[in-house]
């Protein structure tokens, strides 16, 4: 069964292909394939009818405990043979009705892709593989809809159905999940209905599970959908509307009717649903003027039978329901077809413009006549006997006769109205002038509706030939063995009297119809749920708008303002208890300290007043270098030295920049002003308390006393800073490295973009400048070379090495001009990058070459003249990587922005 | 001492917050740059202080001895000081084109520059 599914899925791909080769004969072409899931089957039916059942399973999800398992039994056989059949039919009447479509192939895969979920539906076993082929129906059915997606109406008509069909899908996914819970098991077959009713949650999976079959067959109050998915090109109304999708749903009940149905709630919600809907669904139909609205609203109303028949559940009305099934997707589907034909051959499908086209159209006529005898119920054609099965069905239901009587009775007067409408008015009387001059239709178009009428009358005279089959089903369905004699004569009986009266008040009523002028334009309506629905639709859609404007309004600072002041909700009522001042918390406030403290806030204080933007730069390089001494006191070398660095190259590039852009200007009223200082001082305060918290929670120390126990024993080395970042850290400076590149690659990009490269620049005229710069300049690549060197046992390092070298070149650019400094350097500095890159790549891949692990160091000791025995290792190697790559950074960077 | 640090951490978040609330995309940036110092002295001194004894394995010895500052907070900021100057001067960049291109520095009039 996966392997017919599979074949069906790549025809779906390759089917635009085809077409483009066989063109018209596509449709036929495709049309075998159908054909051949159906003589594949024909193997099974003797056995099937015989009460065996087939299963298939493969492993899918196996640690979840979920195959995916298939199972072929009378049930799924009847609907296989229903989608294949109809389906095969429906590809050659598209091939012609579509003709001229020029998005034909696509049509194909949308329509093989909907037979491939079908059938997946109804072989499925699993739960879960079951309710992912559902939803592939809803969005095939969608991309169906919503084919002429250049009408506004088909686009609204898609999205309806989708909504309402995918939304019931999640109802059933809950549904499946909780069946999956309450059984243990998420294979259909074996689950016990006996455990799942006694459940309490029997009620909840009940109602999910129905969500989900209920609006999959436009059950009422969903019913809405149903019409406006008419929207689709015929053939996918006969298809999807009528014979196959909205069947769904009632494959689904009839499928858990065993393991959930037989109770008070299932009888009391689905004969309610399912009778309401078929009253309402036949009461609109007789209203409509348009054909396939007809049809639609009438194959609302036998949904709403079969749901009517599950939810008795007697083995009787599970058998009508089996029997009508078939019967209504054999008219139902064949009717749709010819209402497609007479729309193509005249131009409208509006039944007060049509009159006479029998002469013109004589198969097709005879075909309407048969498949809408058979709907009405005369014998011998299918349709009578579905209809005696159901009025027996409904004589012996539990509860009051007269009701189920009464309802099946009307309703079923109704369709045999609705029989009168679309076969007769249209077919009969005197001609009259449609948009088109009537042809008979081409004989793929005929094909369809001729075969199917063929099939209702033949099955209606030998209806023995098809009960093993439907017999099976009905079991299936039923939970138990039902056995099944169709006969299309019963004897006089109380049901035969029924039917026969039906059949006369068809008529009476549809030429009362007819006397009043009914149907005609001004439609009845009654409560519009479509109207309910797409105030709902609307609404929200003004709803999610008016959100989005609050939540997402593209001012940076209102995001900021939210973060934090949730944050500050959140936190202020714990920060605010369980802070308290330790022991010694204001002890040793040492003088020095205390007056960087006050430089900081001050500075800060400062920034955020002054109005000059060179100002600003100058005020951060005070608070920068204020840090740094802070470092210096609290023993961290390395962070001194870096911070000094970077801190001069930030005000020289922030000078460089930010003389090009505009002079501040004042935005804001003085309000917001108050506003946001009050909720930054809230900010900052909360921040001192987090601190003061962190504090009192010491750090683990297990990290750095690994570190400080294995620096120098495992790693060489002294400097456990330095051995962090190149030896036992190594990959994520790798990373660090790569996104300094990155950012100096970005700074270069931004400013070549528009490049107007001006010759020299950056020269600053001084000659005290000038003269120093060599002297300056050779000390400082001294000093660089030299904290590489030593960096990994005393202070310095590839970082900052990197930087000192960066600085003298900086130096040079400005106090003669960058042409000159890069004269000096000989290449481009972006080369230095990549070069020191390479390098940290190579160190790190020396591990993986003698079968450790990627950086890991490689050592070897050698006895270099003056320093006596010396380990040297990759890491080493690492830091010149490093110190290359900062190096190379620093200088695109200020040598690009100095030239602009 | 920790008390006066966590008050000057508190103040550079509070004034980089100001900054960052306001119109003018540069103050903006001079706000990241604060917090920028915010968090590698919040990491720093959360990490514990200790005066004058840096990570340095002193020779003839083969390990730490306490007291010694704490190395993992150091190499953690190291890098953090060396990526936030790439990271302003690409930004300082980005806002240098942008005022170029657009002519203000004026956050609520990029808006419309999206396309």
């Amino acid at each position: 069964m996966l392997w017919i599914l599979l074949t069906l899925l790549i025809a779906t791909a390759v089917a635009p292909g085809l077409h483009r080769v066989a063109r018209h004969q596509t449709g036929w072409l495709l049309a075998l394939l159908p054909v051949g899931v159906i003589a594949w089957s024909s193997q099974f039916w003797r056995a099937i009818a015989a009460g065996s059942q087939f299963h298939e399973s493969y492993p899918w999800v196996p640690s979840l405990g979920v195959n995916a398992a298939f199972r072929l039994d009378g049930l799924s056989l009847i609907f296989l043979l229903l989608i294949c059949g109809i389906g095969a039919l429906v590809f050659i009447y598209a091939s012609e009705y579509l003709r001229d479509d020029r998005k034909l192939g696509l049509f194909y895969t949308y329509l093989l892709l909907f037979m491939t979920a079908m059938l997946g539906l109804v072989l499925a076993d699993n739960v879960f593989l079951l309710f992912v082929f559902w939803e592939l129906t809803s969005i095939s059915s969608f991309l169906l809809i919503g084919w002429n997606h250049s009408s506004e109406e088909s686009r609204d008509s898609a999205r309806t159905a989708l909504i309402v069909t995918g939304g019931g899908g999640l109802m059933l996914l809950a549904g499946v999940v909780l069946l999956r819970l309450i059984s243990g098991s998420s294979d259909l077959s074996t689950m016990s209905g006996d455990v799942i009713r006694e459940s309490p949650l029997y009620l909840m999976t009940l109602l999910l599970v129905l969500g989900g079959a209920l609006t999959k067959s436009a059950q009422f109050p969903f019913h809405f959908w149903l019409p406006g998915a008419m929207a689709a090109p015929t053939p996918v109304s006969a298809y999807l509307h009528s014979a196959t999708m909205v069947k769904a749903g009632i494959y689904l009940l009839a499928r858990v009717h065993p393991i959930l149905g037989s109770t008070s709630v299932w009888f009391t919600i689905l004969t309610l649903v399912g009778g309401t809907t078929m009253l309402v669904g036949a009461v609109i139909a007789v209203t409509q003027t348009d054909l396939k609205r007809i049809l639609a609203y009438s194959t609302v109303s036998v949904l709403g039978t079969l749901t009517m028949l599950l939810g008795i559940g007697t083995s009787e009305a599970v058998t009508a329901a089996m029997v009508y099934v078939v019967a209504h997707s054999l008219y139902k589907g064949a009717l749709f077809l010819i209402a497609g034909s007479v729309d193509h051959e005249t131009g409208t499908r509006d039944i007060t413009q049509l009159q006479g086209l029998a002469k013109p159209m004589p198969l097709t006529a005879t075909s309407a006549v048969l498949v809408a005898a058979s709907s009405a119920g005369v014998p011998p054609l299918f349709g009578f006997v579905s209809k005696e099965l159901f009025y027996e069905a409904a004589w012996h239901a539990p509860g009051p006769r007269f009701v189920a009587l009464t309802a099946a009775f009307l309703a079923s007067a109704l369709l045999a109205v609705v029989a009168l409408m679309v076969a007769y008015r249209p077919f009969f009387g005197r001609p009259v002038l449609a948009p088109q001059e009537p042809h008979e239709a081409p004989w793929r178009m005929g094909l369809g509706p001729m075969t199917l009428a063929l099939a209702s009358l033949i099955i209606g005279l030998y209806p023995a030939s098809i009960s093993d089959l439907l017999g099976a089903a009905a079991s299936a369905t039923h939970g138990s063995p039902v056995s099944l004699k169709l006969k299309l004569w019963h004897g006089f009986t109380p049901v035969l009297g029924l039917s026969a009266i039906t059949l006369a008040a068809g008529p009476a009523v549809y030429f009362l119809l007819r006397r009043c002028g009914m149907p005609n334009r001004h439609h009845v309506t009654l409560v519009s749920f479509q109207s309910l629905y797409d105030h709902a639709y609307t609404g929200m859609m003004a709803f999610a708008e008016w959100l989005t404007g609050i939540v997402q309004n593209g001012y940076l600072r209102s995001y900021v303002m939210t973060v934090i002041i949730t944050l500050l909700v959140l936190l202020a009522r714990p920060l605010l208890q369980d802070t308290q001042l330790f022991e010694g918390a204001l002890s040793e406030i040492h003088l020095p300290e205390l007056i960087l403290a006050v430089v900081i806030l001050v500075a800060a204080l400062a920034i955020t007043l002054i109005d000059s933007r060179l100002a600003v730069a100058a005020v951060l390089g005070t608070i920068g270098i204020a840090v740094m001494l802070l470092y210096v006191i609290f023993g961290a070398v390395d962070l001194a030295v870096t911070q000094i660095m970077v801190e001069t190259l930030t005000v020289i590039v922030l000078v460089l920049v930010l003389y090009h852009l505009p002079k501040f200007l004042t935005h804001s009223s003085r309000w917001i002003y108050v506003r946001d200082g009050v909720v930054s001082l809230a900010f900052g305060g909360m921040i001192a308390l987090l601190v003061i918290t962190a504090f009192a929670t010491p750090a683990d120390p297990e990290l750095r006393e690994f570190y400080a126990a294995q620096s120098f024993l495992a790693a060489h080395g002294r400097n456990v800073v330095n051995v962090i970042l190149v030896d036992f850290r190594a990959t994520d400076t790798m990373g660090e490295v790569t996104v300094l590149t990155v950012a100096a690659i970005g700074v270069h990009a931004l400013l070549r973009f528009h490049a107007e490269r001006k010759p020299g620049g950056g020269a600053m005229v001084s000659l005290v400048l000038r003269t120093a710069t060599p002297v300056l300049m050779l000390l400082l690549l001294v000093v660089s070379l030299f904290a590489l060197l030593r960096g990994h046992h005393e202070s310095g390092g590839g970082f900052v090495g990197g930087l000192l070298a960066a600085a003298a070149f900086s130096l040079h650019a400005l106090a003669h001009d960058v042409r000159s400094t890069r004269l000096l350097l000989g290449v481009p500095p972006q080369i230095f990058m990549g070069a020191g890159l390479i390098l940290v790549v190579i160190s790190g891949l020396s591990g993986l070459i003698t079968g450790g692990s990627f950086m890991q160091g490689q050592w070897t000791e050698v006895f270099l003249p003056g320093l006596g025995d010396t380990h040297l290792g990759t890491p080493l190697l690492f830091d010149v990587g490093v110190y290359a790559v900062v190096m190379g950074m620093v200088l695109t960077i200020v040598l690009t922005a100095a030239e602009e | 001492m920790n008390v006066v640090l966590a008050i000057v951490i508190g103040g550079l978040y509070a004034t980089g917050l100001f900054m960052i609330l306001r119109r003018s995309i540069t103050k903006v940036l001079f706000g990241l740059i604060l917090w920028g110092h915010g968090s590698n002295l919040l990491i720093f001194v959360s990490c514990g202080l200790v005066r004058g004894a840096p990570p340095l394995i002193s020779a003839g010895d083969d390990r730490l001895r306490m007291p010694y500052a704490d190395p993992v907070a150091q190499s953690l900021i190291l890098t953090a000081i060396v990526i936030s100057f790439a990271v302003t001067a690409f930004t300082a960049v980005l806002l240098y084109r942008i005022c170029r291109t657009i002519g203000t520095d004026d956050i609520d009039q990029l808006r419309a520059s999206d396309s």
